[in-house]
């Protein structure tokens, strides 16, 4: 083959790519094949929940296969001056609101939540990157601490509000993190917010003073710095309707995948 | 393949036109084409959100068995690629590329600037479409005696003598064009049912145990692999296993005739010498 005729196969070569790229990128940016696209997110939560029971266990580990380099992600350590004056006093302070559609309204300390009923479990945590790192959580059971407040019967999410905000630049409360689960995951039993890592108090760079566990889904499920569980029985009027703040950019709201 | 001449159909002397893939393969074939391809460029965009690959259940960060990372050399950033103790230099296709530290370069992902959350709803789109595409594929092939008729090789093909003189052939690029092209040569079934029967159950295998939704469903599954980072390492080689399977797929089709083939495949219409030997 002469130079010129490479150079000439090679060059038709490149925009045809070029081409393909740029068409995909057009398909992505069209609202109607991402709406498309979006619908096998509503099979694959309805295939999943049909084959998996209510009650259906994440694997659990041994102590043996603890990480010793268990990743942070996301805020690793709030700047908003009412969480360093909390954690500055060891979340003394601290108060777990659970409200919204309930029968009673709680305010936990950090100690109350300690008195509650409690699940210790050894699980993996799986990002959405694509990495895992295995710990123990200790932590109350999510499901006693809703029977204690008594769901109103239209209560169908729990809303997650944290104490951090993750993206500075996005206006208003817009960048602040918050997470929503169904009842299904709220009930479950290995649902819990744990206030124990590794059986030391949570590290700040893990969500201090609790953080959610809801093990059968991807970690940024898993909300950090929660300060507030709101009881509702819609979530698309909250902030961007998609029901937490990577699933307002974009991510599924069921993570199981 | 229905190897039935047809009368209808004379287009040159001494050819005939027989019918060669079902109308079931042909559809089947170009929906897996599409979705493999979605699938690949959107798969290599959820790798790039954490290029590198682990053994057993979890991650070791310090330890990956393959990493692209994008390091200072010489005031330059560069792209490594590290597999086991190997350490490559992949400037501008891995680790680093269009001014970035990037796995796979933008040329190789869906889309092709950095979007996880895209990445991910373009894959699993289209990883419901491969399976259930598949589902009927191989539902239509066992019913329809597809499996056993036109891949299933005969045992006189299996001799070591028979295989190496198609390994010759092979070598040699020199295909049948007379009543022989009508069915598939040994190595071609061969091959076809490693794709069909391991590679890519494998591909959706791996890819359910990388779930933690079906980690509850099944531990059976994770346990299979060695764990989630063995099930994401395997669902990567297997990804590359079938690339260099469509590699060589694509040759052989420009090889062997590309236009007889091409037609075959979309309209079903084969052309093959009649009672000439080549």
């Amino acid at each position: 083959m002469t130079p010129n005729r490479r150079r000439l196969l090679s060059g038709a070569g490149a925009s045809l790519v070029g081409l393909v790229l740029a068409g995909c990128d057009r398909l992505n940016r069209s609202e109607a094949v991402q709406a498309t696209l979006a619908k096998a997110e509503d099979l694959t939560l309805a295939v999943q929940r049909t084959l998996l029971s209510r009650t259906a266990l994440a694997k659990e580990f041994e102590a043996k296969d603890i990480s010793d380099d268990f990743r942070a992600n996301g805020t690793i350590n709030p700047g908003e001056p009412a969480y360093r004056a909390l954690a500055a006093e060891g979340f003394e302070g601290w108060r777990l609101q659970i409200d919204g559609l309930v029968e009673r309204p709680l305010a936990l300390s950090l100690a109350d939540l300690r008195t509650r009923p409690a699940r210790t479990q050894i699980t993996r945590h799986d990002c959405v990157e694509g990495w895992s790192s295995i710990g123990q959580w200790t932590g109350a059971k999510l499901s006693a601490l809703l029977e204690e407040a008594g769901l109103k019967p239209e209560a169908k999410f729990l809303i997650f509000h944290c104490a951090d905000t993750l993206d500075p630049n996005a206006p208003g409360e817009m960048g602040r993190y918050y997470e929503s689960i169904d009842l299904v995951d709220a009930f479950h039993p290995q649902t819990i917010l744990a206030y124990d890592m590794n059986g030391a108090p949570l590290p700040v760079k893990h969500g201090a003073p609790v953080r959610l566990r809801v093990e059968r889904q991807l970690g940024y499920k898993h909300a950090k710095y929660v300060m507030r569980i709101e009881a509702v029985d819609r979530f698309d009027n909250f902030r961007g309707g998609q029901g937490g703040f990577w699933e307002d950019r974009g991510y599924a709201w069921y993570a199981g995948i | 393949m229905d190897a039935s001449p047809s009368p209808a159909a004379a287009p040159a002397q001494g050819q005939v036109l027989i019918r060669r893939h079902s109308l079931l393969v042909r559809i089947t074939h170009w929906i897996n084409v599409a979705a493999l391809f979605f699938l690949l460029g959107s798969g290599l965009q959820i790798f790039n959100a954490h290029p590198a690959l682990y053994w057993g259940a979890k991650s070791d960060f310090d330890r990956p068995w393959v990493s692209m990372t994008a390091q200072r050399q010489g005031g330059e950033p560069a792209g490594i690629t590290q597999i086991g103790p190997l350490r490559i230099e992949t400037t501008g296709v891995l680790g680093y590329s269009d001014g970035q530290a990037r796995g796979f370069p933008s040329w190789a992902t869906i889309p092709s600037y950095r979007s996880l959350a895209d990445g991910r709803r373009w894959h699993f789109f289209f990883a419901w479409l491969f399976v259930l595409n598949g589902l009927v594929y191989l539902a239509a092939g066992i019913a329809g005696g597809h499996f056993r008729r036109d891949l299933a090789p005969r045992r006189p093909e299996l001799s070591p003598r028979h295989l190496w003189g198609e390994v010759q052939d092979h070598a040699r690029l020199r295909f049948p064009k007379d009543e022989r092209a009508a069915r598939y040569n040994t190595l071609q079934k061969l091959t076809y049912l490693v794709v069909i029967f391991v590679l890519l159950p494998l591909m959706l295998l791996t890819g359910l145990a990388m779930s933690p939704g079906f980690n509850a469903v099944t531990h059976l599954i994770f346990e299979m692999f060695g764990g989630r980072q063995s099930a994401r390492t395997i669902h990567f080689i297997s990804a590359g296993l079938i690339v260099a399977f469509v590699a060589v797929h694509l040759f052989m089709v420009l090889a062997s005739g590309p236009l007889n083939n091409m037609r075959s495949m979309i309209t079903g219409r084969y052309a093959i010498r009649k009672g000439e030997a080549t």
